[in-house]
């Protein structure tokens, strides 16, 4: 049981005054510019809420958001499942077992644009092992320069080949904290596979389940470098996904106001669907 | 059992692929890579490694990098420590409203923030230092190193801080001698994901920066469209990249299981 003690907030205040701010002047200087219009020089004149709701009825937006939500909703539905049968094959104890966790996790540990870079050189055609393959080999046209599936193919086994360990280790570490003996229980009932894993390994999985898929849909939602080094956002908009979408426009063609009425709006949704996740998660958390 | 085995074998083979054309690539001649496709290197070749061992633009791009990804590591933790500490022990005004403000730090699109740190970063006259980075990637890696280590520390039962208490030791003392070395797989655990995640950021990193901390995948993106498409020399200094995250991890190898679960297993 935690003590009731208001001095603790001495010990917090560290972290308290450092991301207050590197968080509140920052989130400050994206709200003024959101409601007001410039024209260089310094001059800033209110604009009120019109950039929301031009950003709102822009289709440009909606497509960027579009394109955005499937992406997540692809990635979350690949990773996922992938994630959970490769931890329930994965060996439990043995030799073996931190050489799988090392090599799983290596992927996370590329820098972002390395990652795209990788997967650029991975899939060109002719010269790209991935691209000489599908080509030469099994003779599909592919070329994601051209091609926009192909390139949206591509970015998704990227995202998959980059991020499904994630869920893995997540969902193993849950596995191996069920003691034995449950599954000795299970196997004097006569209980089945099936059955194992939806009465004593999935409510196991729950918390650490829960965990993965926030921080999935969290960081695939916020996803910039890997895709723009692997496409660019191309061919055309196709793979422009919504930060592609905002870098654009906020420091390609230097739209202060658009721009941060739309990191308003794009922050707004990420920080509504995961704090459902979150409140859903600490549910059954005694903090 | 046997068949069992077959998928995670499958999917480690799967991820090592693009990791292996990489690295067979930075040992090919620029010839043989435009010249076709070929799975192990013709004429084997360190070029591309001795460029970027001997040009100070390159090696001085790692240099970079490790310096802010290490004082960012040391601050996260030490502003962590005694955070996750309060968050664990007890109970204070706003203290579930503030454990999940921290979070949403790291829900934010770094995108939102690449504009703006970039004002704030140069109005406080830190742009283009390694600080400058090493202070922006706290943004994000300080809630993830709460969380992980109020995670571990509530695994601690109540009764040693109390005992200590009970034996004259003041807090401090406390902490540093008893405490931390009993949460030491969690502070492990917090640095190398402080590490992993400001090793791994690109773009704020790039946006804080011009010549003096440019990191080396910035210093990659430049060479990339500037001279011509070297891609031995990109592949060769993406392998590098990986190296370091290589080495961090076996030091967590028996723990990160526990670490991804933020340890909350």
């Amino acid at each position: 049981m935690r003590t009731e003690n208001q001095k603790a907030w001495f010990l917090v205040l560290p972290v308290l005054a450092l991301v207050a701010f590197n968080a509140l002047v920052p989130m400050m200087t994206v709200v003024n510019y959101s409601v007001q219009e410039t024209f260089g020089n310094n001059q800033f004149f209110w604009q009120g809420l019109d950039w929301f709701e031009q950003i709102l009825r822009s289709e440009r937006f909606q497509a960027a958001l579009g394109r955005q939500f499937l992406f997540t909703a692809i990635i979350l539905a690949i990773e996922v499942p992938l994630g959970i049968i490769i931890a329930l094959s994965m060996p439990r104890k043995g030799f073996w077992v931190p050489v799988c966790l090392v090599l799983m996790a290596l992927p996370m540990l590329i820098p972002w644009n390395v990652v795209g870079a990788m997967w650029n050189i991975f899939a060109l055609p002719r010269i790209g092992m991935l691209g000489y393959f599908l080509n030469e080999v099994v003779g599909i046209d592919y070329d994601m320069t051209q091609n926009p599936l192909a390139a949206w193919i591509t970015v998704v086994v990227m995202d998959v080949w980059h991020w499904t360990s994630l869920v893995v280790l997540l969902c193993y570490a849950g596995l191996v904290s069920i003691p034995g003996a449950y599954y000795q229980a299970a196997k004097i009932d006569g209980a089945s596979a099936w059955s194992v894993f939806r009465y004593i390994q999935l409510p196991k999985m729950k918390t650490v389940l829960t965990i993965a898929i926030l921080l999935r849909f969290m960081d695939s939602f916020n996803i910039y470098t890997e895709p723009f080094v692997l496409t660019g956002g191309g061919p055309g908009n196709s793979t422009t996904l919504l930060s592609i979408d905002l870098v654009k426009i906020a420091l390609g063609q230097f739209d202060l106001g658009p721009a941060a009425a739309m990191s308003l709006i794009y922050f707004a949704i990420t920080l509504l669907v995961s704090w459902v996740f979150y409140v859903v998660m600490t549910k059954d958390d005694p903090r | 059992m046997k068949k069992r085995a077959l998928i995670p074998i499958l999917y480690i083979l799967f991820l090592m692929l693009p990791i292996y054309w990489l690295v067979s690539m930075s040992f090919k001649t620029t010839n043989e890579i435009l010249s076709g496709f070929s799975l192990f290197p013709q004429t084997f070749t360190l070029e591309a490694y001795r460029v970027i061992l001997t040009d100070p633009t390159w090696y001085c791009g790692y240099i970079n990098s490790i310096l802010y990804v290490s004082i960012n590591t040391v601050l996260s933790i030490a502003v962590a420590l005694p955070a996750a500490y309060a968050f664990s022990r007890y109970r204070f005004l706003g203290d579930k409203q503030l454990f999940f403000w921290l979070l949403t730090n790291r829900m934010a699109p770094a995108a939102v923030f690449a504009l703006p740190f970039f004002q704030l970063y140069s109005s406080i006259e830190l742009f283009d230092t390694h600080l400058a980075v090493a202070l922006a990637h706290t943004l994000f890696n300080v809630p993830l190193a709460v969380w992980i280590l109020e995670g571990f520390m509530r695994g601690i039962p109540k009764e040693l801080d109390e005992t200590a208490y009970v034996d004259g030791y003041s807090f401090p003392r406390f902490f540093t001698q008893i405490f931390l070395p009993n949460i030491k797989a969690g502070v492990g655990v917090a640095a190398f994901f402080c590490f992993m995640f400001s090793w791994v950021e690109m773009l704020l990193a790039k946006t804080l920066t011009a010549v003096e901390a440019k990191p080396i995948a910035a210093v990659m993106t430049r060479t990339a469209s500037s001279a011509g498409y070297e891609l031995g020399l990109l592949a060769a200094a993406g392998t590098l990249t990986i190296i370091p995250g290589a080495i961090v991890i076996w030091f967590v190898r028996n723990y990160i299981a526990r670490g991804f679960a933020l340890g909350r297993v």
